[in-house]
């Protein structure tokens, strides 16, 4: 029975740190799907949805700004708008120019964001992070939250402390999952509305040739911001998610830009670029595959330690760690090279990607 | 000597999906100057980068003296003696003129000095400006460079895709009559022009192209006097 | 004047600030060449610099292992040069030429790739600890010290950045001279200009990218090791960090301008340096946190306002 409530939860962290990538790659799919522009700051963006929706709804701290203990639902609006809104200004900056420099902008403010949370102390206690961030449904378990306004309502304060008491530690877990799936779906069910809209067309119209489109008197770099701010905004959003989920972050260690990027990369790209499906179904099946070698490395390592008493395992486990990391990075070559379209192909009649710009030498 | 330097034999070919030459058959023999011309989209500079291996060629043959170089990759296609000039972007332009002859003369890097020697005296103007990059140099100059860098190996056959557009009348006549030189030092060339007047005066013999497939074929003065050639391109320039 | 003022601005910003961008101009050559010649940003380069400059420490640590015999760094350098260029060809021809003829950006993400497998690869085999490179202290040079001091301008410069001042000028003049009268340097520059042109004029395309990553990555070796010099420590971190200035200062020079790229090192690493000496009263300038963010700006601004770079280089 243990055991079996054991893998229930394992499941249950599984679908919401799998349904937060899965919005981060729907995230993605907006930029780099429908609008074929390359991101490789993502978690930049995440860090700061993550961080406005922290510093907004914990409680008042002395140790960073605020906090300011607004309602959840506020935090998590403000931090889409923050990360849309630095993704309006890199947009207008770069997505004039070619690709390549907008994914070096873009690795560019992820780390000036970094730096930013790093340094400025005062803000967001530096390295060490905010804590006690606030999730959805546990947080109705909190005093500040119980005590007050709607739940206050509902029954007095020891009535609550009985309340919560009775419930086993874990209540909130399949809530918390639930609500994390439902994002997922309201966000696919928005983005295919706009991928079929208009607007949508026009973004494909766009990669199929641009000059055409510009021809025929588009806004191609008007289009193209709009994408990359929906995906930002998407990704703010994935970020409080995240903060929620994690309770704890900070600048280094959660928003590691190569892991964190690497990974919605090589979701979208295996799950197919271009196809919302396709970005969930790669957030869900490589954030599974990934949680699922940490404990096959694990196991290996037990296995190991058992017969070769001498072997090391604290520098057998970090090693082990990063060659997962090399054998994900090999599994992005292959299916770049063998597959390109991913395993649920976007569904429109011409190739994938943008055409106009090419590495290899044809005549005009 | 007998039989054609160049020949295209009938090809269909096109990029990725979509083809645009329909059986196009040109033939260049020794000693002449051949030109190809038709309206814009005709497949006039497609048929030239047919040979250079820039394109597709999915049935047809393309020989050069007889040996098949159907589809070879284009730096081995001019290894093997076909020298091409591009409509634009022909020259390095961060390149010196001298520079870029030595780069023309890339798959024959022996007697490099008597080479560069040659081509100066074929095209005096480009002596005094060797040492400038290529990219400061006018229109017409560009063009001498070019050719210039096409002729450092020991060309079979030299392919020229318009090669007088946008330059001034002045400079256009200058150009033809460096082909004409050319031609008397003993490659044959094969042209295609817009400035269908002028290129069949020049010429041979020439080839009408329309839609990516021929249209007519005959010496430059027979094309020349052809009411419906007349009505298509001579009647409406210049 | 002398100690009230340009002591502490020379020895304590200018010498650094220049040893610094010495560092970023040779690893932006490499940057600028493949960005030039192969059209692609390539993300691994800082990495190949940092694989290099362990195989040159490792190299070191086994002939003191085995003979007792302490190396310079600058010779270790060698072996390392040999082993980035085989890395860095083995992954052009396994991972990058697949996509020569295909869009621009399916290289792009695959050299992003390569950045994490080459990296992991290394943590996997040297561990993600810092590991000292040079021991010991590098004191200032005696004779410098000695002649500065008698004509009151004291200069306190540590034989290290000697040799990497030194050795970066010697290594831009030898690509001067590759670049300038050497065919293939030519055919490098002209693969640069107009890689259409190139191949139709019947250059091998193929052998100028070769040579590209053969001095790209001995480039970026040299970087990463005095790099490690300089710092005396070595991480798996160092060729990330170099990433974004470099890629600052070949924006900065002109991208397919090897000079450019050079002169853009010298000035984002002096002006990194430069922004945290205390201009206006007292205080740093710009917080020493944000140092790394100088670079960031400077490609910013230059991209607003000439992302063509100081000398001209292409915009894609």
């Amino acid at each position: 029975m243990e055991s079996l409530l054991g893998y229930m939860l394992y499941v249950m962290s599984l679908l919401t740190a799998g349904g937060i990538y899965a919005l981060l790659a729907l995230g993605l799919n907006a930029q780099w799907g429908f609008a074929g522009l390359f991101n490789v700051g993502i978690a930049g963006f995440v860090a700061i949805g993550a961080y406005t929706y922290a510093l907004l709804t914990t409680a008042v701290s002395p140790l960073h700004l605020g906090g300011f203990e607004l309602p959840l639902i506020a935090g998590m609006i403000a931090a889409m708008i923050t990360s849309g809104l630095v993704a309006a200004i890199i947009g207008v900056i770069c997505i004039r120019l070619r690709s390549d420099y907008l994914a070096i902008a873009t690795i560019g403010i992820a780390e000036i964001i970094k730096l930013v949370l790093k340094n400025e102390t005062e803000i967001t206690n530096g390295p060490r992070g905010i804590n006690k961030i606030p999730r959805v449904w546990e947080h109705f378990s909190e005093e500040r939250f119980y005590s007050s306004w709607p739940l206050s309502w509902i029954s007095d304060v020891p009535g609550w402390e009985a309340f919560f008491a009775a419930l086993p530690r874990w209540w909130w877990q399949p809530f918390f999952a639930l609500t994390i799936l439902l994002c997922v779906y309201v966000v696919y069910l928005l983005l295919e509305r706009a991928r079929k809209s208009p607007w949508g067309r026009m973004m494909t119209a766009i990669r199929e040739n641009e000059h055409a489109a510009r021809a025929a008197g588009k806004d191609v770099t008007g289009r193209r911001i709009e994408a990359f701010i929906l995906g930002a905004v998407i990704m703010g959003f994935a970020g409080a998610l995240l903060s929620m989920h994690l309770r704890l972050i900070d600048p280094t260690n959660t928003f590691d830009p190569a892991k964190m990027t690497f990974l919605v990369w090589v979701m979208l790209i295996v799950g197919g670029s271009g196809n919302n499906k396709g970005a969930i179904l790669g957030g869900f099946l490589i954030w599974t595959l990934w949680s699922a070698s940490e404990l096959l490395i694990n196991g290996t390592i037990n296995l190991i330690t058992t017969y070769i008493e001498t072997a090391d395992v604290g520098i057998l486990r970090t090693r082990a760690g990063f060659l997962r990391m090399l054998l994900i990075g090999l599994v992005l070559q292959v299916i770049l090279q063998r597959n390109p379209q991913g395993i649920l192909p976007e569904s429109r009649p011409a190739a994938t990607g943008n055409t106009s710009h090419k590495a290899g030498v044809k005549g005009d | 000597m007998s039989g054609p330097i160049l020949e295209i034999d009938g090809i269909h070919a096109g990029y990725g999906e979509t083809e645009i030459l329909h059986d196009i058959n040109i033939h260049v023999d020794p000693n002449e100057i051949v030109a190809v011309i038709g309206p814009n989209g005709a497949g006039k500079s497609t048929a030239i980068k047919s040979v250079l291996g820039l394109l597709n060629i999915r049935s047809g043959a393309i020989r050069l003296n007889g040996e098949e170089i159907t589809n070879t990759p284009p730096d081995q296609v001019v290894t093997r003696g076909i020298s091409y000039v591009p409509q634009t972007q022909n020259v390095f332009v961060n390149l010196s003129v001298q520079e870029n002859l030595e780069m023309g003369a890339w798959t024959r890097p022996d007697g490099m000095a008597e080479r560069l020697e040659e081509m100066y005296a074929l095209f005096p103007d480009l002596r005094a400006k060797s040492r400038q990059a290529a990219g400061s140099l006018s229109g017409g100059q560009r063009q001498m460079v070019a050719m210039a860098k096409a002729l450092m190996v020991d060309a079979k056959v030299l392919l020229l895709d318009e090669p007088t557009a946008g330059l001034s009348p002045k400079y256009r006549g200058e150009i033809f009559q460096t082909i004409r030189n050319i031609k008397n030092s003993g490659v044959p060339i094969l042209i295609v022009e817009q400035n269908a007047k002028q290129a069949l005066g020049t010429a041979d013999r020439g080839y009408v192209l329309v839609d990516g497939a021929n249209r007519h074929t005959g010496t430059g003065e027979e094309l020349l006097a052809d009411r419906d050639i007349a009505r298509m391109f001579l009647g409406g320039r210049e | 004047m002398w100690m009230d003022f340009g002591f502490e601005f020379v020895n304590f910003y200018l010498v650094p600030g220049l040893v610094l961008g010495c560092i970023y101009a040779l690893g932006a050559v490499g940057i600028t060449l493949t960005f030039g010649i192969l059209r692609f940003a390539n993300f691994a380069h800082g990495e190949l610099m940092m694989t290099g400059t362990y195989l040159a420490w490792t190299f070191g640590a086994v002939v003191l292992a085995t003979t007792g015999v302490v190396l310079h760094p600058l010779i270790t350098a060698i072996p390392a040069m040999a082993g980035a260029v085989v890395l860095a060809l083995l992954i052009d021809r396994y991972f990058y030429k697949p996509f020569r003829d295909a869009p621009t950006i399916m290289v792009v993400i695959a050299s992003f790739g390569m950045m994490l497998i080459v990296r992991s690869a290394v943590q996997v085999i040297w561990g993600p600890n810092q590991i000292a490179f040079v021991r010991g202290i590098d004191k200032p040079n005696a004779a410098v010290r000695e002649f500065t001091q008698s004509i009151d301008m004291m200069l306190l410069i540590p034989n290290k950045h000697f040799w990497i001042i030194g050795g970066t000028i010697v290594i831009v003049l030898l690509l001067h001279y590759l670049l300038e009268h050497t065919r293939i340097g030519k055919a490098m520059r002209a693969v640069s200009d107009s890689p259409d042109l190139a191949r139709v004029t019947g250059i091998n395309v193929e052998v100028v990218v070769r040579a590209t990553w053969i001095v790209g990555g001995m480039s970026a070796v040299m970087a990463g090791v005095f790099l490690a010099m300089d710092t005396q420590t070595l991480e798996t971190t160092m060729g990330f960090r170099m990433l974004l200035p470099m890629f600052a200062a070949a924006i900065l020079g002109g991208i397919g301008r090897p000079f450019g790229a050079v002169f853009g090192g010298l000035v984002i690493g002096l002006a990194e340096e430069l922004v945290a000496y205390p201009w206006i009263g007292t205080e740093p300038l710009i917080s020493p946190g944000y140092k790394t963010g100088v670079a960031f700006a400077i490609m910013v601004v230059m991209l607003i306002v000439r992302p063509s770079g100081i000398f001209k280089g292409r915009t894609f």
